[in-house]
């Protein structure tokens, strides 16, 4: 490529506090249209605003997680244009004096750190929803309207569609960690609309950037940017000239498609809200903040590293969410083998929940059934392979790894005697084996282990059996 | 900078929504004009690091409470709207 | 003598001594309402059957503790009422039945047992000094029809003078309570601003308006004003103070009250008749043991031009709402979304309200910002500095509430710059938010009453009852009535 890809994201995120920002109707998704309402929501006239103290906190919370300078002074602002999901037709927003800014967070592409900056975030309300009815008509719901929102602007500083999904899945992950949005695309609590324009290398100024809209999952933001970048590239190249468009990706074609140009900045005529009074964050108001933002992902990260001595990548998946590491903790907490935990977690849990679509909370597991089961495994009462068993019941409906290794009969058989017995009839009965074994056939040995297995159902001690069968075919 | 020009003022009608006659236009080119002009006067005075006044009263951190509860219906809320269906409030697409 | 011709207390003595029922009050209202408001129209919407069942209650109930109990008043068009007519006065909201809510003031006065007779005329949405801006009719001033009663308050001042109603409340952003008030020879207060709520305020210029009441006496008014200030949690503006017995300032006591009287405002422009009024009053003053001295306010001169930026500026936001999508009247004519937008707004609004909303958009847009809302809004720090100034060394402020009495209908309102200069003494206490009344202080040669206008300190509503009161009751203004033919 000639040219350098420029990328710079716009990212809403819906605070989940349990009123609206203005008005005390409820925060929810997913309810019967317009019944989460008040006259407020719905710019009836007389009504007014007063600020959801959460609502700042929230803000406040998301700011810190992400590196910003929080404002001492802050205030709200009028952004002023027409839309019938806008009922006031202007949204209270902020301007000049955002609550965050100058942060920035740490992303990793193919092993590799960068970190990119965040110019700003502010604290605003979103907007009802509108949707196309039949006959030329639009439809209106304004449950939407009043959701406290903070919106996050990146940098230009991504280069490559590929650190876009990377910024956006870290931003997802830290702002999960504080407690402030599920952060799910699909329920609209995340959106993204991103920025991009090439420019040659070593050219200081900005090409003319595209603006996309419609990208609603990561994937299909690193998709509709890659489509973008070849593009802009292929116009270029033609000598011709990037318009200031606004394009939607389109998920079946995978094409971003022209919604309309841009003829020059919209003017939303900002100006200072009259119906709210400035805030003013004072020093003690930030540190009872910040103190109740939990370990951040990377912390987190570097703490299972030195500490638990977990290899990068291992912690790199357990912080992936809060959720995780917390089970995790938990785990431990209760005993568990802190490798055991770290690779049941990675491996049966994890397989588990993207199979059957759930997330951790849904599962019946609990960090101390599961501690319990890896101590069972720990002190010989059953094998890892039994405890798969156990962990598939566990999993679905819960209960006690101990009654249930002692209801299904599922503990291992580590008694020698037993054993021996068990292997001398295997032995007995597959004597071309032992020939083959002592002629240097090794996979007769697994033959002879899989028998055992087989007659003792899964059951037997692994390495007593390797141990006792080798024994007693030397005696032969 | 006294005059404000027929086209200026279509473009500001335009902004606010308003629909006018080229006659209404010129009439309200007019009116603008003296306010403008009249306002100009406020030039007059160095306001040279004075701030604004957005808010006359000192008030900081007025807040509510993270609570929340239902007041109006559905029913409600669409009680005085010109148009509805399906419990939403209908109005003609824009025109792409 | 008409029954709605006594003052709060002594009604309020009637009712107590069951010597009228609150439905005879009421009655009473309505009859004088059917006898005069075809000339006067002060009212746009009448609550006849609720307010005669709420009255057959309150006589039911055998309990007359409330301070309003039983007082019939009116209510200006713009405060909304739950299940009543809210027009605003404008063609746009010419059907809206239910505003859903009540505004704070509204149930204030319903828990003190006032009862709402009807909706007020008033200049659409607040804009404009004659009430000839009203969509749907002209208020005549009840001294003489003739008359205009000022605005935007017509109805409200108009239903007060004229007997209809014992108060009523008005609302005020450049002067829409006090120069009615002052035309029509009646007392209206502006509150400082964020002392009474703007809940349920159909909103002007946020940061201007505030809701007050009107009635033919001081201390009606600060019976009144006791009951609909106070601190609401829906108002993110409003004060949070305790609000004091205002009637216990009416000690009718001003010895050693230090006026101060602003040279701005009783020279050039102001009528003869107007200026000598207030002489008068400066001398009454000072036969009570007052004294006054002239001082400057020197940015006066700026106030108005900075109130129309910052009230038109603001308005233009307020009033975009208005787009036909949840309420009001859509246009029957649009084809697709915009139009929607551009032909509701076009038909429902009349020409003044579109001549701010085009100022105000104007002066808030791309480029223009500095040059006039910021501009305008630096002013006003100027402004509020001149009285910040002043009341360091005086009590209160006093002059004329306008620079003529009451112009004749059809007179003003084609010539806007008149009406707006005019407004030159009103509008410096809505941007620095000081409380300022108007009381009846004479009459002019032509008969038409003229108006008093005292300023008090942010919050100090006692200083100012306390002065207008002493006057009031050193003088016999505030006894005329108006020739209305029929029972006065």
């Amino acid at each position: 490529m000639n040219f350098e890809t420029i990328i710079g994201l716009e990212v809403h995120v819906e605070l989940k506090t349990n009123s609206k920002i203005f008005s005390s109707s409820p925060n929810e998704f997913g309810a019967e249209p317009n019944t989460n309402i008040h006259p407020i929501d719905l710019g009836y006239p007389g009504t007014l605003p007063v600020m959801n103290e959460e609502a700042v906190n929230f803000a406040m919370k998301a700011a810190m997680a992400l590196n910003c300078e929080i404002a001492t002074d802050t205030k709200f602002d009028r952004k002023n244009y027409f839309y019938p999901d806008n009922p006031k037709a202007y949204q209270i927003s902020q301007y000049d004096k955002p609550i965050g800014e100058h942060g920035w967070i740490d992303i990793e592409v193919d092993g590799k750190k960068k970190r990119i900056g965040i110019t700003r975030l502010h604290l605003e309300e979103d907007a009802g929803k509108l949707t196309h009815g039949d006959y030329g008509h639009s439809l209106v719901d304004c449950n939407r309207q009043g959701t406290p929102l903070v919106e996050i602007v990146s940098e230009p500083d991504i280069r490559t569609p590929a650190e876009a999904y990377a910024y956006l899945e870290k931003l997802k992950t830290i702002i999960q960690y504080t407690g402030v949005s599920d952060c799910k695309m699909e329920e609209g609590s995340l959106r993204c609309d991103a920025n991009i324009s090439l420019r040659p290398y070593g050219q200081e100024k900005f090409g003319t950037k595209a603006e996309l809209k419609n990208l609603n999952s990561f994937a299909f933001v690193q998709k509709g940017l890659e489509f973008e970048e070849k593009r802009q590239e292929k116009v270029l190249l033609s000598g011709g000239v990037i318009q200031q468009e606004t394009r939607r990706y389109d998920e079946k074609t995978k094409e971003t498609i022209l919604m309309r140009i841009k003829e020059g900045a919209e003017d939303y005529r900002y100006f200072p809200e009259p119906d709210l009074v400035p805030l003013y964050i004072d020093d003690a108001w930030k540190e009872r903040i910040r103190a109740e933002i939990p370990e951040l992902p990377d912390a987190r990260r570097k703490r299972y590293v030195d500490e638990l001595e977990l290899s990068e990548y291992d912690a790199g998946i357990l912080t992936g969410s809060k959720e995780m590491a917390d089970f995790f903790e938990a785990a431990i907490a209760d005993g568990a083998d802190v490798k055991q935990a770290a690779n049941w977690l990675m491996g049966e849990v994890s397989g588990y929940m993207n199979k059957n679509q759930k997330e951790l909370h849904d599962l019946a597991l609990t960090p101390e059934s599961l501690a319990s089961m890896i101590k069972l495994i720990e002190d010989g009462t059953i094998s890892s392979k039994i405890a798969k068993k156990v962990f598939a019941e566990l999993v679905e409906n819960g209960g006690d790894p101990q009654q249930i290794v002692k209801d299904k009969g599922l503990v291992q058989i580590s008694d020698e005697g037993q054993l021996t017995e068990v292997i001398s009839g295997i032995l007995d009965q597959n004597e071309q084996s032992i020939v083959d074994y002592k002629a240097g056939k090794d996979r007769a040995l697994g033959f002879l282990v899989g028998q055992v297995m087989k007659a003792t159902k899964g059951q037997a001690n692994p390495p007593m059996v390797n141990k006792i069968l080798i024994q007693e075919m030397d005696k032969r | 900078m006294a005059e404000i020009t027929k086209d200026q003022v279509k473009h500001v009608a335009h902004l606010a929504r308003l629909e006018i006659t080229d006659e209404e236009a010129g009439q309200f080119t007019e009116h603008l004009s003296a306010i403008i002009t009249y306002a100009e006067k406020l030039n007059e005075l160095d306001t040279e690091g004075i701030e604004p006044t957005t808010h006359v009263l000192d008030l900081k951190n007025v807040f509510r409470k993270d609570e929340a509860k239902h007041t109006i219906t559905q029913e409600e809320a669409l009680k005085n709207a010109p148009d509805a269906q399906d419990g939403q409030f209908r109005v003609p697409s824009i025109l792409e | 003598m008409s029954l709605l011709d006594h003052s709060i207390k002594e009604l309020e003595a009637k009712l107590h001594n069951k010597e009228i029922t609150s439905e005879e009050l009421v009655k009473a209202s309505y009859e004088r309402i059917k006898e005069v408001d075809g000339d006067i129209q002060a009212f746009l919407t009448l609550n006849e059957e609720n307010a005669l069942e709420t009255a057959r209650e309150l006589d039911k109930s055998g309990d007359d503790s409330a301070k309003l109990f039983g007082i019939p008043c009116g209510i200006k068009d713009n405060i909304v009422t739950k299940g009543l007519r809210t027009t605003c006065a404008s063609q746009f909201l010419r059907n809206f039945e239910d505003p859903l809510y009540d505004a704070t003031v509204v149930e204030k006065l319903g828990s003190e047992k006032a009862i709402n007779v009807g909706k007020l005329n008033m200049d659409e949405f607040a804009m404009g000094s004659t009430n000839e801006n009203s969509s749907f009719a002209a208020v005549k001033n009840p001294w003489n029809k003739d008359y205009v009663p000022g605005g935007s308050s017509g109805g409200s001042a108009a239903a007060v003078a004229a007997g209809e109603v014992v108060f009523s409340l008005g609302t005020d952003t450049g002067g829409s309570i006090r120069q009615p008030a002052s035309f029509c020879g009646v007392v209206g207060i502006k509150p400082t601003y964020g002392l009474v709520s703007r809940y349920g305020l159909v909103a002007f210029a946020s940061s201007l308006d505030q809701i007050g009441p009107i009635t033919r006496t001081v201390e009606d008014n600060a019976r009144v004003l006791e009951v609909i200030a106070g601190h609401d949690k829906m108002d993110a503006t409003s004060a949070n103070l305790d609000v004091p017995a205002y009637t216990d300032a009416l000690t009718g006591d001003v010895k050693g009250l230090k006026i101060a009287v602003p040279k701005e405002y009783i020279g050039e422009g102001v009528d003869p008749d107007v200026k000598e009024a207030v002489l008068n009053a400066l001398k009454v003053y000072e036969s009570l043991g007052a004294t006054w001295e002239e001082v400057s306010l020197p940015h006066s001169q700026y106030a108005v031009a900075a109130y129309y930026l910052i009230s038109s500026s603001e308005a233009s936001a307020n009033l975009a709402r208005f787009d036909g999508v949840r309420y009001g009247v859509r246009s029957e004519n649009a084809e697709n979304m915009i139009d929607m937008f551009k032909k509701s707004r076009s038909e429902g609004f009349g020409e003044e309200v579109k001549r701010r909303i085009m100022l105000g958009t104007f002066a808030l847009s791309s480029g223009y910002y500095d040059a006039y809302y910021k501009k305008a809004q630096q002013v006003r720090t100027l402004i509020k500095q001149d009285f910040d100034k002043i009341f360091e060394e005086y009590d209160v402020i006093i002059g004329p509430t306008s620079p003529t009495t009451a112009y004749k209908v059809g007179e003003v309102i084609d010539d806007p710059m008149t009406m707006y200069a005019n407004d030159i003494l009103t509008v410096p206490m809505n941007l620095a938010g000081v409380p300022a009344i108007s009381v009846p202080c004479g009459f002019a040669s032509n008969g038409m009453p003229i108006g008093l206008q005292i300023i008090g300190k942010h919050f100090d509503e006692a200083a100012v009852y306390r002065t207008a009161h002493a006057f009031e009751q050193n003088t016999d203004h505030h006894t005329k009535r108006p020739d209305l033919g029929g029972a006065k």
